[in-house]
């Protein structure tokens, strides 16, 4: 996520955005690789901005049962169709495993039923699509920091990755598969929490079934579904395009708080 | 015609031309750079509309919550025709809103390609260009804001005086700049009262609002500040207010341009890049 701005290249950027005023040859501009750097400037200072003006436990609102969304839209992956996927919705998900490995001391599998017997958070939150548009619904699952903490960080663990069970865009070398990452200070924010309940009742398939991330303070490409695995690392090296998610590698910001 | 209290040094029987400053470099160097933002965020933020180019009211609102106004495709025998819905109000906007591009190679978008930026639809390039001039057009303001304060500006060339708000002033303006009758001589050194007002209202209460609703938008921000969602009446509704106002100077920068052109474009211009503004002094046996 570094990159160094050298003035050249900030007056190139500058006079090129200059020039977007004149309406047309705007496309040839948002292509032009150092007006991307630039504007990506805006990612960092949102981010720092974010971090500084809003303390690291600040919650997400909580609305109340009257507020949930009639119809909570869902939206990405509505149904995966691998045939692993296929097989353990048969049998209510008893064969499905979260893994949890990466940089920690004692990686685990766990089945819905060890989740089930973790701590319990509850939480009626709106979830904001990039696209625009809200729903509230309520969510209940257990706590991320805690269940990290009882497998122990090894050091220089910074993101938690999670790997899910959907392709959303079908490619030949597998990088349509969905991922998504966030640092140790939204891993342990209090209302992130990996949620097996929806509604009072058990998580759909259309909304992420069987376990899905919630993390109440991004927008809603970051809430990961169909949860395979969670992996701790200290880079996105190694991980399909290097921008830390599946949105990500296709030009949305990792940083989705705004 | 007599200007009957004009009491200006000059000699009283030829017309003469006296420039003053009317712009400070900060106000300048501010005004332009606003423009550039204004114009992009503007169509950086038609393109993230038109991500989903439908608008509601309270916290929450997706595809099957009523919509106070929306943009629609609906297909027919006679092709694809689209619809703008605003409350029970239907207009056909086919080859602007929502259906646009040649015949042949129409497609289904809010705002047409030559609105957005970029004319593609890039949800995520959108995105980068708004917050990037976002940013830009917050520390912009920023500094104009001190500047203004600092300097005396508002108080001494946007505050009206009790006088300028008087009811029988103010008629007397609108009847003026209904009949395009713009100040001259000395009167021309200041703005108006309506000008005052006009300007007070976008600085002071369009722009902050514009900023404040979109800051509403960010699940981050709304943690951090969640009066924000009191404030508006959710984020929905702040996505609203968002558009209107968005809308609103839009019109205003309309009037505004007109004002310019039709009270004396070049003068107007050039005090804007130079800070040069000429005022003709009439003679007083004219």
């Amino acid at each position: 996520m570094t990159f160094s701005i050298t003035r050249r290249r900030l007056l190139i950027g500058s006079a090129a955005s200059l020039g977007a005023i004149g309406l047309t040859g705007c496309d040839d501009v948002a292509q032009n690789s150092n007006v991307q750097h630039l504007l990506e400037m805006a990612e960092r200072l949102t981010m720092g901005g974010q971090r500084l003006l809003v303390s690291k436990d600040k919650l997400a609102r909580e609305f109340s049962e009257a507020d949930i969304s009639p119809v909570f839209k869902p939206n990405g992956s509505t149904a995966p169709d691998s045939e692993d996927y296929v097989r353990m919705t048969e049998n209510d998900f008893a064969d499905w495993r979260l893994k949890i490995d990466g940089l920690v001391e004692r990686p685990v599998d766990l089945s819905l039923a060890d989740l089930k017997k973790l701590p319990q958070r509850t939480q009626i939150t709106r979830h904001d699509c990039v696209e625009g548009w809200s729903a509230i619904g309520k969510w209940m699952g257990t706590p991320l920091g805690p269940l990290l903490q009882s497998v122990g960080l090894k050091p220089g663990a910074r993101y938690a990755v999670f790997h899910c069970a959907d392709e959303l865009e079908q490619t030949m070398d597998g990088s349509g598969v969905y991922y998504e990452s966030i640092d140790l200070i939204d891993a342990f924010h209090p209302q992130t929490i990996l949620a097996y309940a929806m509604n009072g009742k058990d998580l759909e398939v259309a909304h992420g079934a069987p376990l899905r991330l919630r993390v109440e303070r991004h927008l809603g490409y970051k809430h990961a579904k169909y949860l395979m695995r969670i992996e701790i690392k200290d880079s996105f090296s190694g991980l399909w395009g290097g921008k830390g998610g599946f949105w990500e590698d296709r030009g949305y910001e990792w940083y989705a708080g705004i | 015609m007599a200007i009957l209290d004009d009491y200006s040094d000059t000699p009283p029987t030829a017309p003469t031309t006296t420039f003053i400053l009317r712009h400070s470099l900060v106000t300048r160097i501010t005004h332009w750079i606003n423009v550039l933002c204004l114009s992009l965020l503007l169509m950086s933020g038609l393109q993230i509309f038109n991500a989903h180019p439908s608008l509601y009211w309270g916290q929450y609102g997706a595809d099957a919550d009523p919509s106070w106004l929306s943009i629609t495709a609906v297909g027919d025998d006679n092709g694809t025709r689209s619809v703008l819905n605003i409350g029970s109000l239907q207009v056909n906007t086919t080859g602007i809103l929502g259906v646009s591009g040649t015949a042949d190679d129409a497609t289904e978008r809010g705002f047409p390609a030559w609105a957005t930026v970029p004319g593609y639809q890039d949800l995520a390039t959108g995105r980068r260009w708004h917050f990037f001039f976002a940013w830009l057009f917050v520390i912009n303001g920023s500094l104009y804001a001190l500047y203004g304060f600092a300097r005396g500006h508002f108080r001494r060339d946007l505050a009206p005086s009790a006088e300028e708000l008087s009811p029988r002033h103010l008629k007397q303006e609108i009847a003026d700049h209904a009949r395009l009758r713009f100040p001259k001589g000395e009167k021309a050194r200041h703005y108006n009262a309506l000008q005052k007002l006009t300007y007070l209202i976008v600085i002071l209460v369009m722009l902050p609002l514009m900023l404040a609703t979109g800051l509403t938008m960010s699940p981050g921000i709304d943690a951090g500040y969640p009066f924000l969602l009191d404030l508006f009446g959710g984020r929905q509704s702040a996505r609203s207010i968002h558009f209107i106002c968005a809308w609103s100077i839009v019109a205003f920068v309309i009037v505004h341009v007109a004002m310019v052109i039709l009270s004396g474009l070049w003068n107007n211009m050039r005090s804007m890049i130079t800070g040069r503004y000429a005022i003709e002094t009439e003679g007083k046996s004219e």
